[in-house]
């Protein structure tokens, strides 16, 4: 990659990632149907966060892109990571 | 001061471009992510009515709009790919094919609002605050805010899309200044990326 300024992704990688995704989705409605009790909405929310995670990475083209953005992308999901840590210890144990 | 030659190309900065793209799609993760941290309270709050209520949800039109909005995002990803290749017709193709599922998406959501209205709910509508118990009318609460504020991100994101295809088709939009194309799609992947949490929080819970 030395002269090329952008990172021309084949139609083929994306229409593969969208066949990924389909097929978790599928998956996570499955996953909920199976009586898992408390643990089939983590099963989701599992499904749910790779899913994000493809997203990010080839749709949004983090792996392409400048290594900074990537940095700053798992910040923001560390910053709302420690939100959402804080506002449960804030409601459990007041 | 005198004599500065001016340059009629308007300055352009694709990085610079992008950043403040993601910089303000960070204020949207937290915007919607400060609601499901609600969501999340009052469902460990209330996990019988959340139940209940979320059993009146249809998961088939849920699930049909998750595969509409992912393959969307399919068609706008690719639109970069083919604009990159200077292949102007199929960028403008794949745009259209967008800016129909995203219409698509929309026609789903109003026939899927219409009939929680036909049943008698919607915020503050009598049967809720009625008949209903307080974690339910908060379920009900929270799927019309969050779903609404997502559709009206799928209405600006259309229109986003719709400004990239024109220029697109002007020419000022193309291989060496692809940037609001890319920013246009980011935003298309944000409300993706949003649906992909609201599907199973909403539609999937048993």
């Amino acid at each position: 990659m030395e002269n090329e300024k952008h990172h021309i992704v084949p139609y083929r990688v994306y229409f593969y990632i969208l066949l990924a995704l389909i097929t978790m989705t599928f998956m996570s409605i499955g996953i909920v149907h199976i009586n898992l009790g408390g643990y089939s909405v983590l099963g989701a929310l599992i499904f749910s966060t790779i899913k994000s995670t493809l997203v990010l990475t080839w749709f949004m083209h983090l792996k392409f892109d400048q290594p900074f953005l990537r940095i700053m992308v798992v910040f923001v999901i560390l910053v709302f990571a420690a939100l959402l840590f804080i506002t449960y210890l804030d409601y459990f144990f007041r | 001061m005198e004599n500065v030659t001016q340059h009629s190309a308007a300055h352009y900065d694709p990085e610079a471009s992008k950043l403040g793209m993601w910089l303000f799609i960070f204020t949207e993760l937290l915007l919607f992510g400060g609601l499901f941290i609600v969501y999340s309270i009052y469902r460990f709050l209330n996990p019988v009515a959340f139940q209940l209520a979320g059993e009146e949800l249809n998961v088939v039109i849920g699930a049909v709009n998750t595969i509409i909005l992912l393959v969307s995002s399919m068609t706008i990803a690719m639109s970069t790919s083919a604009l990159q290749q200077k292949n102007k017709k199929l960028t403008l193709f794949l745009l259209v094919v967008t800016i129909v599922l995203a219409l698509v998406f929309l026609v789903n959501k109003y026939f899927e609002w219409g009939t929680k209205f036909h049943h008698g709910i919607w915020p503050g509508s009598p049967h809720l605050i009625n008949d209903m118990s307080k974690g339910e009318i908060l379920f009900f609460g929270l799927y019309f805010v969050m779903t609404g504020l997502h559709a009206l991100h799928i209405i600006i994101g259309m229109i986003f899309i719709i400004v990239a295809a024109k220029r697109v088709q002007q020419g000022t939009v193309y291989a060496d200044r692809p940037s609001l194309l890319e920013n246009a799609g980011l935003y298309w992947h944000l409300v993706d990326l949003i649906w992909i949490f609201l599907f199973p929080l909403f539609y999937l819970i048993h």
